[in-house]
């Protein structure tokens, strides 16, 4: 009975991911080992049920992974996209952190508000707020007409079409995967501790340092991986603010698939990128236990 | 230390009542407002070097407010408070010769014990063998020597007060400011640290502030105890001044058990008497000052005895029945009702077997004390 109970708990999650998480690789990673084909769909082999499943094994091939590590237009790419979400990462926390900061510090009747405010984005459309930056970043766009209207500048910058284009707006989308849980740390951080370490001879800055800082690790680690996971692939922003030089492999993606309609070697960027994000959100899930584990 | 002596500091040690004495700590007409609301209220006091001091109240009184003040963490809104005869205001707090163990011991929970102990030595820009040396010996005086590499989630709660006694010490603070230190310890560890805590005092001579919202605590560990109320200090006395000579109904309630009677005092030959009830003889006490009219006679029930037969030698002997024993092991404590409806609560030591008390429910008793047995209070 207890058995069963436990059974019918956790079937659900796990029915969860097999359908939506393996299931899936499983079929992008068949296309990965499958060839090139000019049909419907654009791969072969596909699946005959005459001749049996071992038929349709036994012409796949690593192939495709082969030409991705020959071709070095790939391996740049994941490193450029490497490069893009480490940069961008620690932009969002330079960013993300104080606000976090000043949240956790607020009266208590403001911080539902500020919440919300930082919420409050991703009540519109992700790709309109990022065309949105189109009109801001642009040479004629709001950005560089104020800075001209005040004299900061004489000339339009060029912003957009730029890995900076990129970073801000990477900066902007993820802003609150990086706040939300920062701010979760900081504002179970007893006020108190503060003040001991003020009483034992820090300054405030120092107690910061000290204090503050460390003891806010796990939720600067969650919001670093909650940026850099997505990040790492992001396709629409360097797509709408990047240049034709930035390269990220979630663009070289989306041209293997639909502009090459090269749909093995697509999958083969997209097991690979997988792969490689496999790292990082191993180490995700280790910090999350080892929060819970310290409460 | 003799060992029947409890107290940590030496009997005849009573700075206060030395004019020439400087004290460590003055507050000069301190005030402190939250908005319009007043925590602490006008106040004045000293306190002396190497003084054990308990600040004792209701809650919300202002005695964490009075700490928080010393420690630099709020500053009066009127007044001044000295340290050394400096005043402190310009100073903040991580400057000041003071360090307070916080009710919620505050310990940082992503350092171990020991560097938790050692946090505060480390600001000091102390030599790292020094630091380890003061570490060792702080570790050692709360015996906390197998703990010193577990983190404070690792340990009981008790330890942890002990760590966090260790590190306001380890600095070798000037004063110690202990708010509600052992609130969350069961009675018989609570008795041990307070011994510990005596000792401690008695070995570094530190002057403590403690706050504590159990009486007996304050009257086994002070030299001097603070009644707050409202902001304000209604008594500062030692233990056994505060006890024996509470100066109002509230401090002879708030401290210990008492029976308060009513009533009017008139000048007599042998001191004063009080008519206090209809029927009910009137009660020749020593009125310390010129006290007449109404008056409060406040009497602890240890100072009266239970008796089946009058005595005849007692200046005051009441009549009553017994309505309720309370029985406490060594001490039972005895409701008795008097003719006019009035309790007066008595207490005596349980020296015989429970089934051979001498008096049970519904007894007829005499009620007895001396004439300097209670305290006549005009509020
Ligand atoms: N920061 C503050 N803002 C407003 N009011 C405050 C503040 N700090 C304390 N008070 C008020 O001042 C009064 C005294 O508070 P304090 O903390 O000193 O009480 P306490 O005597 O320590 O009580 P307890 O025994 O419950 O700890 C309380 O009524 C409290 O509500
Ligand atoms: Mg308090």
């Amino acid at each position: 009975m207890n058995m069963l109970r436990r059974t019918a708990l956790i079937l659900p999650p796990y029915l969860w991911l097999l359908m939506l998480f393996l299931v899936p690789f499983l079929i992008v990673f068949k296309i990965s080992l499958s060839d090139i084909e000019l049909a419907i769909p654009p791969y072969t082999p596909t699946y005959d049920p005459e001749k049996g499943i071992w038929d349709l094994l036994s012409q796949l091939d690593f192939e495709n992974f082969i030409f991705l590590s020959e071709d070095s237009l790939y391996f740049k790419a994941y490193l450029s996209s490497l490069k893009i979400a480490i940069i961008s990462t620690f932009l969002t926390l330079l960013v993300g952190f104080p606000i976090a900061w000043a949240m956790a510090r607020a009266a208590d009747h403001w911080r539902p508000t500020l919440m919300m405010l930082v919420i409050l984005p991703f009540w519109t459309s992700f790709l309109i707020r990022v065309y949105a930056w189109k009109g801001i970043l642009s040479q004629e766009g709001y950005l560089n007409q104020m800075l001209m209207n005040i004299g900061l500048i004489s000339d339009p910058l060029v912003i957009l079409n730029t890995n900076i284009a990129v970073y801000i707006g990477i900066v902007y989308t993820y802003l609150p995967f990086m706040v939300l849980p920062i701010y979760a740390t900081l504002e179970k951080l007893d006020e108190s501790l503060n003040e001991a370490a003020v009483d034992l001879g820090c300054t405030r800055t120092s107690a910061f340092w000290l204090v503050t800082l460390p003891l806010s690790k796990p939720g600067v680690i969650a919001g670093c991986f909650l940026v850099f996971i997505p990040a790492l692939g992001e396709f629409v922003i360097p797509e709408l603010l990047g240049g034709s030089n930035t390269l990220m492999i979630g663009k070289v993606l989306y041209q293997e698939f639909f502009s090459n309609r090269d749909w093995p070697v697509a999958s083969a960027v997209a097991v690979i990128l997988l792969l490689i994000l496999i790292i990082p959100i191993i180490l995700f899930q280790k910090n999350q236990e080892k929060q819970e584990a310290g409460q | 230390m003799t060992s029947t002596d409890a107290a940590a500091v030496p009997a005849d040690f009573a700075p206060w009542e030395n004019a020439d004495e400087k004290p460590l700590i003055e507050f000069q007409n301190v005030t402190k407002r939250f908005g319009d609301f007043t925590a602490i209220d006008n106040l004045n006091l000293q306190i002396y070097e190497r003084e054990f001091f308990a600040l004792l109240g209701p809650s919300g009184c202002g005695k964490t407010t009075l700490m928080r003040m010393l420690a630099g963490f709020e500053t009066p809104t009127e007044g001044t408070i000295l340290l050394g005869g400096q005043d402190m205001a310009p100073i903040p707090p991580n400057k000041r010769a003071t360090n307070m163990m916080f009710q919620s011991y505050a310990l940082f929970p992503h350092l171990s014990v020991a560097d938790n102990i050692a946090f505060g030595l480390k600001r000091d820009g102390i030599p790292k063998a020094d630091i380890d040396a003061r570490v060792d010996e702080m570790i050692r005086l709360v015996q906390l020597g197998q703990f010193a590499k577990r983190k404070p989630h690792q340990i009981s709660g008790g330890q942890r007060q002990r760590v966090a006694l260790a590190r306001s010490l380890a600095k070798a603070p000037k004063l110690l400011l202990l708010d509600e230190p052992l609130g969350a310890l069961d009675k018989k560890l609570r008795q041990e640290t307070q011994f510990e805590l005596m000792d401690i005092q008695e070995k570094t001579g530190t002057t403590f502030v403690i706050v504590t919202h159990d009486q007996e605590e304050a009257m086994t560990v002070a030299s001097r105890v603070a009644v707050m109320d409202h902001g304000k200090l209604i008594q500062v006395d030692t233990p056994a001044g505060i006890y024996e000579n509470p100066n109002s109904t509230y401090v002879a309630d708030f401290i210990g058990d008492v029976n308060i009677l009513e009533g009017h005092a008139a000048k007599s030959d042998a001191g004063c008497q009080i008519t206090w009830a209809e029927g009910q003889p009137a009660i020749n006490s020593n009125c310390g000052t010129d006290l007449s009219g109404k008056v409060h006679f406040a009497i602890r029930p240890e100072k009266i005895t239970v008796s089946a037969d009058k005595p005849t030698d007692k200046p005051n002997v009441l009549q009553g029945k017994v309505h309720d024993i309370a029985y406490l092991g060594n001490i039972s404590t005895y409701h008795v009702r008097l003719s006019n409806g009035q309790i007066i609560k008595a207490q005596s030591a349980n020296n015989r077997r429970l089934s051979r008390r001498s008096f049970t429910w519904e007894d007829d008793v005499y009620l007895s004390f001396t004439d300097t047995a209670g305290v006549v209070l005009a509020e």
